[in-house]
């Protein structure tokens, strides 16, 4: 399989985006070339716009692009939009309801070597704890491409989460179609569900691989919409295997296992097991080692699975 | 100014003061001192400056307001109700449970072309805005409207340099320079003077007035029209609780209604000054 990041499929899915809505605006935050927005940059120049390093700015004046009645799309790292500018996007973008689409790159641990203070782990609750907010994960270039390019007609505030490390490219460009809020169902199993988003899903597709040849059929879902999130797949799931296991590279509060484990309880309560990132912050080091070291990988995820299946 | 456009000014000010004054009190909450400080600004730009229809609310073409100080929310609603968006009665129903006049502007609410509220926001928006119609060649304008103690947040001096960096002439900010804000005078809780060579230093064109002289913001906004690839401030200074006696210059009422008392004191006073113009 080739390697891709997801930031390069948001870089790319701009400029096919473009191609669709000519009124298209792109904001970054001095970050173009490491979020992508570079690519669109060079097509459209005059359609890309800098703020420098100032994210709360940024944010706002996305907020009153939106309110012109634009496509806009707001770009930085996943700390710096989710973080440093929550607040505005709550108050400036979501409250009002505006359709600012936020392209968050370089999110979760994998960032590697910039350390803890650029790896986000926690955008992910953020996001979706803000009304009117659609949050949106996706866990290949393909999916993020099409991701990008289903914000054409997809009204409303909207949250983008891309990675920064090239991940395998398991979809096919030729066929793939982006549905918001519909969970993808990449392997059917009888045993266990491995529910996983973002570049946790490669992740979760070797592990079933690894649990096929010790006698474990399990289910593979892909979320790639966290929210809103697929109620009935996740339902399914539980009456039918009976145990979930969540994968996700974030941290275990407020994130995709939550968000899971929610649906869960309120309507079919049967075990989760959340494996993200365990409320620490990460380190500096080569991207690859650290999801290992975090437990964010297949053979993690093989452990997991069987010790909750009792093997 | 010709002095019967300036008595009408007046007397419409005076009917937004009242109507600031009546819906605070019927909510028995809310931000009389900047309200009142800023009535005389929003009274001249919705009845003189804005190109706005209430009968067509979200004509793409029209001028745009956004209130950044959005405490002062009873100034902006007195000022759209005085320019025909709804009726003026309305006010009494100011921060009640179902009223379209939340306790800080909503964009949902006709004539609010932003929500805003948390104070540093709106002039970014204002931006984005003003940055939309340039790349298509728009007509509209934008205003946004300040606090003195709100540019003490750092997202406005974000805002202040995207602004001068884009050229944005179709943008106008006011800074309503009361003096004072919660914690006591602008000038001790952590002052932001001086802020016309700040803005100045950032590459706005910048111009000073005195808030409750129509005269002098009629020059000013004249002025700005001519300004060519940089955004215009105009710091006006201004009386907070302005046309409320026992209000003026006094912290206290920056965010608390007046009791019956209070409120038919207030009243009285500004319906005696109303009716000493329609005379």
């Amino acid at each position: 399989m080739e390697n891709k990041a997801t930031r390069e499929g948001y870089g790319e899915g701009l400029c096919a985006l473009a191609e669709v809505r000519p009124d298209l605006m792109v904001l970054d935050a001095d970050l173009a070339a490491a979020t992508k927005t570079n690519i669109f940059k060079k097509a459209y120049p005059e359609k890309h716009f800098d703020c420098g390093i100032a994210e709360a700015n940024m944010m706002g004046v996305a907020a009153g692009i939106a309110t012109t009645g634009k496509l806009v799309f707001a770009s930085s790292f996943a700390m710096f939009a989710a973080g440093r500018a929550f607040e505005i996007i709550r108050n400036s973008i979501c409250y009002p309801n505006l359709n600012v689409k936020i392209g968050a790159t370089h999110a979760g641990i994998s960032v590697g070597e910039d350390g803890a203070t650029h790896q986000c782990n926690e955008d992910i609750a953020l996001m979706r704890a803000i009304p009117n907010m659609t949050v949106i994960n996706p866990a290949d270039y393909v999916e993020a491409k099409a991701a990008v390019l289903a914000m054409a007609d997809y009204v409303g505030p909207t949250y983008m989460r891309f990675g920064r490390l090239a991940v395998p490219i398991y979809n096919d460009e030729e066929t793939y179609k982006f549905e918001v809020g519909k969970g993808i169902t990449i392997k059917d199993g009888k045993d266990v569900t491995i529910i996983a988003t973002g570049l946790m899903v490669a992740e979760a597709m070797e592990a079933a691989n690894a649990l096929h040849e010790q006698g474990i059929d399990a289910r593979i879902i892909n979320i790639h919409t966290i929210k809103p999130i697929d109620r009935d797949i996740i339902v399914k799931a539980a009456k039918e295997t009976g145990k979930i296991i969540t994968v996700e590279e974030h941290s275990v509060i407020g994130g995709l296992g939550s968000a899971v484990g929610d649906v869960v309880l309120e309507e079919c309560p049967v075990p989760v097991i959340k494996i993200g990132v365990n409320d620490v912050f990460g380190h500096s080091g080569p991207a690859k080692d650290l999801l290992k070291e975090y437990g964010l990988c297949a053979e993690n995820i093989v452990n997991v699975v069987k010790g909750a299946l009792g093997k | 100014m010709d002095k019967t456009i300036e008595k009408q000014l007046k007397i419409d000010a005076a009917k937004v003061r009242i109507g600031i004054i009546e819906g605070i009190h019927a909510a028995k909450a809310g931000h009389p001192g900047g309200s009142l400080s800023c009535a005389d600004l929003l009274t001249y730009l919705y009845t003189h400056r804005l190109n706005v229809d209430p009968k067509n609310p979200d004509d793409p073409n029209r001028d745009r307001v956004v209130l950044s100080k959005g405490h002062s929310a009873p100034a902006l609603y007195a000022a759209l109700a005085l320019r025909g968006f709804f009726p003026m009665d309305e006010m009494k129903t100011l921060r009640k449970i179902g009223s379209r006049l939340q306790g800080h502007p909503d964009i949902k609410m006709p004539g609010v072309d932003m929500s805003t509220g948390s104070l540093g926001q709106g002039i970014s928006a204002a931006c984005g805005m003003a940055l939309s119609a340039k790349v298509t060649c728009d007509p509209y304008k934008v205003y946004a409207v300040l606090g003195d103690g709100e540019i003490q947040e750092g997202e406005v001096w974000e805002a202040a340099m995207f602004a001068a960096h884009y050229q944005l002439d179709n943008l106008v900010a006011i800074v309503d320079n009361n003096g004072l804000q919660i914690d006591g005078k602008v000038s001790e809780v952590m002052s932001p003077y001086p802020i016309d060579e700040k803005f100045e230093a950032f590459g706005w064109h910048v111009i000073n007035i005195n808030a409750h002289d129509f005269g002098e913001m009629e020059k000013a906004f004249n002025e700005a029209e001519t300004v060519m690839q940089k955004p215009t401030l105009i710091v006006m200074r201004s009386t907070k609780g302005k046309g409320v006696s026992y209000m003026e210059n006094v912290v206290d009422w920056h965010g608390k209604a007046p009791n019956d008392e209070q409120y038919e004191t207030a009243i009285a006073e500004l319906k005696a000054y109303l009716a000493e113009l329609e005379k």
